[in-house]
């Protein structure tokens, strides 16, 4: 459960303030399905960062499951990220030198897990999305989709209750795009609560919910119930 | 997959700048491994020498400068044999043994040689007038002066002596005693004969290995060497062996007011000479090292930046993964330890070669693997890598994890 409090981010660069999210206020339950929508620069990807707990709001509150994010020490919120919440990226991310096996081990690492587990839940991670046979692959070898599958592997190493993914499709082909899609609504159906931002009306259909951030500053929060 | 394998993995993706700029860190650590190992080896083989050498004083013809006090007698000036007896019927205190000698260079079965004449003790004592020469210093041992060797093996008929203390018992005319390393190199050995000098001689004994320049040598009487090389009543050195507090006192003035046409030299001279420079060497690899030391820091400093640049992005996404600032500085900091852990095994591995090979050649001695330089070489590179890893290593834990989307 996500509460947003009037938060507002601003950046300051060469003199210009930009206002990137104005005074937000957000509920997002447990096991809610939302996509994000806007205008290029609207604050989406600010938004994604601030839920994410990688940026402090300017003012206001974020608040997972009651616990003010920004009230952790950064550590804090590093571990809590590596404990509760998972990213997919547009551009996957994944470490180019180390196999998609060993892409879905690194959360899984840093958590502190024994080696000798490690690979084997990373190949059970990497059949579910459907690549057990590409687990010593490295990320060069494989094709967008793929790729994006281990990385979608790789957000649940972990068993995160937050999935924030931004443009998770940016990259992908129609085919492949429906693929993914499918993977996190069924994330989704595990009861995960997924944050998706998007710029397309076909991905944004998947969710349960489509927030609209407007162009430019955000002083509106849209909502609308989606299919 | 641990912290350790991933550095480690990660290491091999793009190996060659980071080893290069290893380069000047191994080369440190090579130059001061060389050096330290040929002068530790150095020292050690002149303590050795001062320790195997019973004589500490050599009387030499006024010509010679000494390069090398062991190979004192190489250098082709002589001076009459008559000194010797000059010195003997002097009767200073503090002589406890007089040990002549004459090299001449020859060839055994074209083999170059150096034979060397040596007087066995029983020549001093036939004459009687030099008859408990030997013994003349009991007031010195009384004082509790140092016990040479001379002295322990006093009258020990042992041929062998010759390695340790320098003099021996009996010799005949045609005896001969071979250098350990000679006898090798002639197939020789005990009770063979040789044609030395145009005369058939019979191998004596064959030294045990000393480490010196004494075991490429052999050794006959002294006048047979004289008669058959014709080179006359003449000596090349006298090496006396005195006992060392007198040595360090009067001795030395008296035998320059007895032998005025000589050159008297204490073996301390030569040692402070050679130990001086060991001690410049040492100090001057030192200063090699941590010069190139800094140089190495400067060059892994800059290649460590930019390996955190250029993986700005795997950074950011392992933070937004969890990894903590802490592991994000560890996997710099690891990566910076294994580097220098390569650069001290390699330097040291390098310089122990380098000294093993210039050794010899350059400064006659043999050196073996010094593990305390291993130690001092891996420890010194390795802190200077952390160190120029450190501020690096503090930028990528400084990273913020929000690039991870902006550069999508
Ligand atoms: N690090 C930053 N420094 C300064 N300004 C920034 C920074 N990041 C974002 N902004 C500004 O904040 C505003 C919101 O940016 P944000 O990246 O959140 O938009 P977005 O909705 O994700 O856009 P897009 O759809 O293009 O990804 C933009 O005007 C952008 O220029
Ligand atoms: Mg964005």
């Amino acid at each position: 459960m996500y509460q947003l409090q009037s938060v507002t981010q601003t950046y300051e660069r060469r003199g210009n303030v930009v206002t990137a999210l104005d005074t937000c206020d957000l509920e997002i339950p447990d096991g809610d399905f939302v996509a994000i929508v806007g205008p290029s620069g609207s604050g989406k990807t600010t938004l994604l960062s601030v839920l994410g707990g990688m940026m402090a709001p300017t003012s206001g509150d974020v608040l997972l499951d009651g616990e003010s994010l920004y009230d952790l020490s950064i550590d804090q919120r590093t571990r809590l990220r590596g404990e509760k919440i998972g990213f997919v990226f547009q551009s996957f991310n994944l470490v180019t030198w180390m196999s998609a096996c060993e892409n879905v081990q690194i959360p899984l690492m840093l958590s502190g897990k024994l080696a000798s587990d490690q690979r084997a839940r990373a190949l059970e991670l990497l059949d579910r999305v459907g690549l057990s046979d590409r687990a010593d692959h490295l990320p060069s070898e494989l094709s967008q989709g793929q790729q994006q599958r281990v990385a979608l592997a790789r957000t649940l190493a972990n068993d995160p209750q937050v999935i924030l993914a931004d443009e998770p499709t940016g990259n992908l082909d129609a085919d492949t795009r429906q693929q993914v899609m499918s993977y996190l609504a069924e994330f989704h159906n595990d009861g995960r609560t997924i944050v998706m931002v998007t710029h397309d009306a076909d991905t944004a259909a998947f969710a349960k919910r489509t927030i609209r951030l407007v162009s430019g500053v955000t002083d509106e929060v849209a909502m609308a119930d989606a299919a | 997959m641990k912290l350790r394998s991933m550095i480690w993995k990660e290491l091999w993706q793009r190996p060659t700048p980071m080893l290069t700029s290893l380069l000047a860190v191994t080369l440190g650590v090579t130059a001061m491994v060389a050096i330290q190992n040929i002068t530790v080896f150095s020292e050690r083989k002149i303590a050795g020498d001062m320790e195997s050498l019973g004589a500490n004083v050599l009387v030499l013809p006024p010509e010679v400068t000494l390069q090398d006090y062991y190979s004192a007698d190489m250098h082709g000036h002589t001076m009459p044999e008559e000194y010797v007896s000059r010195l003997a019927l002097a009767r200073m205190p503090g002589v406890e043994n007089l040990a002549p000698k004459l090299c001449i260079e020859s060839d055994v079965d074209s083999i170059p040689v150096t034979v060397t004449g040596v007087l066995p003790q029983s020549e001093f004592q036939a004459k009687s007038a030099w008859q408990g020469l030997g013994l003349i210093s009991p007031v010195g041992t009384d004082r509790g002066c140092c016990a040479t060797k001379a002295n322990v093996s006093a009258g020990e008929d042992n041929p062998n002596s010759l390695a340790t203390n320098r003099t021996i018992q009996d010799l005949g005319d045609r005896d001969l005693i071979l250098g350990h390393d000679l006898a090798a190199q002639l197939g020789a050995k005990v009770g063979d004969k040789l044609p030395v000098l145009g005369e058939s001689f019979s191998v004596l004994t064959v030294l045990p290995s000393t480490g010196t320049i004494d075991d490429s040598r052999m050794f006959a009487h002294l006048h047979s060497v004289q008669d058959l090389s014709g080179a006359g009543p003449v000596v090349n050195v006298i090496e006396i062996m005195a006992c060392c507090e007198d040595a360090a006192g009067d001795l030395i003035s008296n035998l320059s007011s007895e032998l005025p046409e000589t050159r008297v030299i204490t073996i301390a001279q030569v040692v402070e000479t050679q130990v001086a420079v060991n001690g410049l060497m040492s100090r001057l690899s030192w200063v090699f090292l941590s010069i190139l030391l800094l140089v190495g820091g400067a060059s892994i400093a800059s290649v460590m930046y930019a390996n955190v640049t250029e993986r700005r992005n795997e950074i950011g996404t392992l933070m937004a993964l969890g990894a903590s600032r802490r592991f994000v500085t560890r996997m710099f900091l690891g990566k910076a330890v294994l580097l220098g852990l390569a650069g001290g095994l390699g330097g040291f591995f390098v310089g122990t070669i380098v000294a093993a090979v210039l050794g010899p050649q350059l400064l006659g001695i043999y050196v073996e693997p010094l593990p305390q330089l291993l130690v001092v070489g891996m420890v010194a590179a390795t802190i200077v890598a952390v160190t120029a890893s450190y501020l690096p290593a503090r930028r990528a834990a400084g990273l913020d994890p929000c690039l991870v989307f902006n550069d999508a």
